[in-house]
């Protein structure tokens, strides 16, 4: 087994780490809470020669994902980090960037979106962008964070997609972590050289990148993002596969926390798992048959194998951090109920809109909604969607 | 399905739009926006190249420093080089499509 370094460090310095171990070509950011550490601690490592990276500071996270979208079409590899209202702003070149099928790999610490003013965890801010083309990854912990940084590379050049890792703002960009940080030897060879078939800085093969495309071609190239999207599925699991192999820490499209017997589920992404899993635990101890799904890759949505995965349960509550906004449920409550339709599988969901704004989520949450769970199948109805712990 | 027949589907395409090559814009031919045509009219040209200089799309056929015609595939019919034609009378005439045909 490869060696690790156990050390203590909060999410942002984790990813920041990555970032160091990955050396890419060219960063390019424009600093937002709670973010901002992200690429002000790898300015360090650039100041300092730890990194062979060109640092462009910019003046806006329109500018910086516009930079990223020229390195990486030069050939080069591209990161950066952004949140909230940084990602809103890079929306349209977020877009460009997918369309352009460049690998380009962003780290965005979730956070609200404005109005009111808020930099506290949601994970609206990604939410907003699930049509992007842009493969999603959450991370429950810093830990996670960095593996899947890492992984994000070579899953962004092998499906030829954009890649947004996420964690959890202030939840984990700020707090302190015992994580395993392998040599930068290990990271090294694991991302390998990114060796692109196209790009601009080669004279022998020139090409064009991003012409106009009008009725006749935009629809075949849209068709073609969809099916890198498809495909993303396996490439996303055998890198997973082989980081596990040689690094010890495995990870699916999806965790699944004591759910093979489970009846009372929970769906939740991010940080709030790990809170879940505590709950879990403690009904378990009491005899409780509680268990936890945790999607891990939210863009390609998994649809298939989570259905599958939830073919034993017998309540099923989706934790939703950010609100759709469309009179219904939240995103991945949504997902989660097409997923089971489509295989037949007409169980009861209810949807728990929570911790907006970085409103707290506590224990005894969680265990109210596997009490609703219980309750709910002995016959007790609910909303489909709930908003938790917002006053009334 | 028509379509099909003269352009690839999406699996055929490069991904993400990608033009491969260079010099690719010859390809690309933007005659049919046109709606007039310049037409040379020889014996009054002096083989200034002006016309040639200025047009915006390299649409002006020059040999042994004599303009000889106009690539219509690219002409996309400006009347750039009849206004600039610095010869009295001008040694270029911009005729309607309609006309053209119809010769
Ligand atoms: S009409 Fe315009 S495009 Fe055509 S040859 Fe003259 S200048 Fe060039
Ligand atoms: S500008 Fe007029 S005179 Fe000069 S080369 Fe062109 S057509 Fe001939």
């Amino acid at each position: 087994m490869a060696k690790t370094n156990i050390v203590a460090k909060t999410g942002n310095e984790a990813m920041a780490d990555a970032m160091r171990q990955i050396n890419p070509d060219v960063v390019a950011a424009y600093p937002i809470t709670p973010a901002t550490e992200i690429v002000q601690i790898f300015s360090g490592y650039v100041a300092d020669g730890l990194v062979k990276t060109e640092f462009v500071p910019v003046e806006s996270e329109h500018s910086a994902m516009s930079a990223c979208i020229g390195a990486s079409a030069a050939g080069g590899r591209a990161m950066t980090g952004t949140s909230s209202q940084g990602l809103a702003l890079m929306a349209e070149m977020l877009y460009v960037a997918s369309g352009l099928r460049l690998p380009i790999v962003l780290a965005d610490v979730n956070r609200a979106l404005s109005s009111p003013i808020n930099i506290h965890c949601d994970h609206s801010d990604t939410m907003m962008l699930k049509e992007s083309g842009w493969i999603q990854i959450f991370s429950e912990n810093a830990q996670e964070g960095y593996d899947n940084m890492i992984q994000a590379v070579r899953i962004a050049e092998k499906a030829r997609l954009p890649v947004i890792v996420t964690t959890d703002g202030f939840i984990i960009s700020h707090g302190m972590e015992r994580i395993e940080i392998l040599s930068d030897e290990d990271v090294k060879n694991f991302v390998g050289e990114y060796k692109p078939e196209q790009y601009l800085l080669n004279s022998a093969a020139p090409i064009t990148i991003g012409a106009l495309d009008l009725p006749d071609y935009y629809f075949e190239h849209r068709r073609q993002a969809a099916e890198a999207m498809k495909e993303a599925k396996s490439i996303i699991l055998d890198i997973s596969k082989e980081y596990g192999q040689k690094f010890g820490r495995s990870y699916g499209l999806f965790e699944e926390y004591k759910l093979s017997d489970a009846e009372l589920v929970i769906v939740a992404m991010g940080s709030t798992a790990g809170t879940t899993k505590v709950v879990v635990d403690e009904l378990r101890a009491s005899g409780v048959k509680a268990g936890l799904l945790k999607p891990r890759v939210f863009r390609p949505f998994p649809k298939d194998e989570i259905a599958s995965a939830l073919k034993g349960a017998k309540a099923i509550a989706v934790l939703d951090r950010s609100d759709s906004m469309n009179g219904n449920e939240g995103p991945v409550c949504l997902e989660v109920k097409a997923a089971l339709y489509d295989k037949g599988l007409a169980k009861p969901v209810v949807d728990y809109i929570f911790g907006l704004g970085g409103r707290e989520i506590r224990l005894q949450d969680v265990e109210m909604v596997y009490n609703d769970l219980a309750s709910m199948l002995k016959g007790k109805t609910f909303d489909k969607v709930n908003y938790m712990g917002v006053r009334e | 399905m028509k379509e099909k027949e003269t352009k690839p589907g999406w699996k055929e395409l490069p991904a993400g739009g990608l033009i491969i090559g260079g010099g690719t814009a010859r390809d690309f031919k933007t005659g049919d926006w046109r709606s007039n045509r310049p037409v040379l009219i020889p014996e009054k040209c002096i083989s200034c190249l002006t016309c040639w200089m200025y047009c915006p799309d390299s649409a002006v056929i020059v040999k042994d420093g004599k303009v000889v015609g106009f690539d219509y595939d690219h002409c996309k019919g400006c009347g750039i080089c009849e206004h600039e034609c610095p010869v009295k009378g001008k040694a270029i005439k911009m005729i309607s499509e309609k006309e053209a045909k119809n010769k």
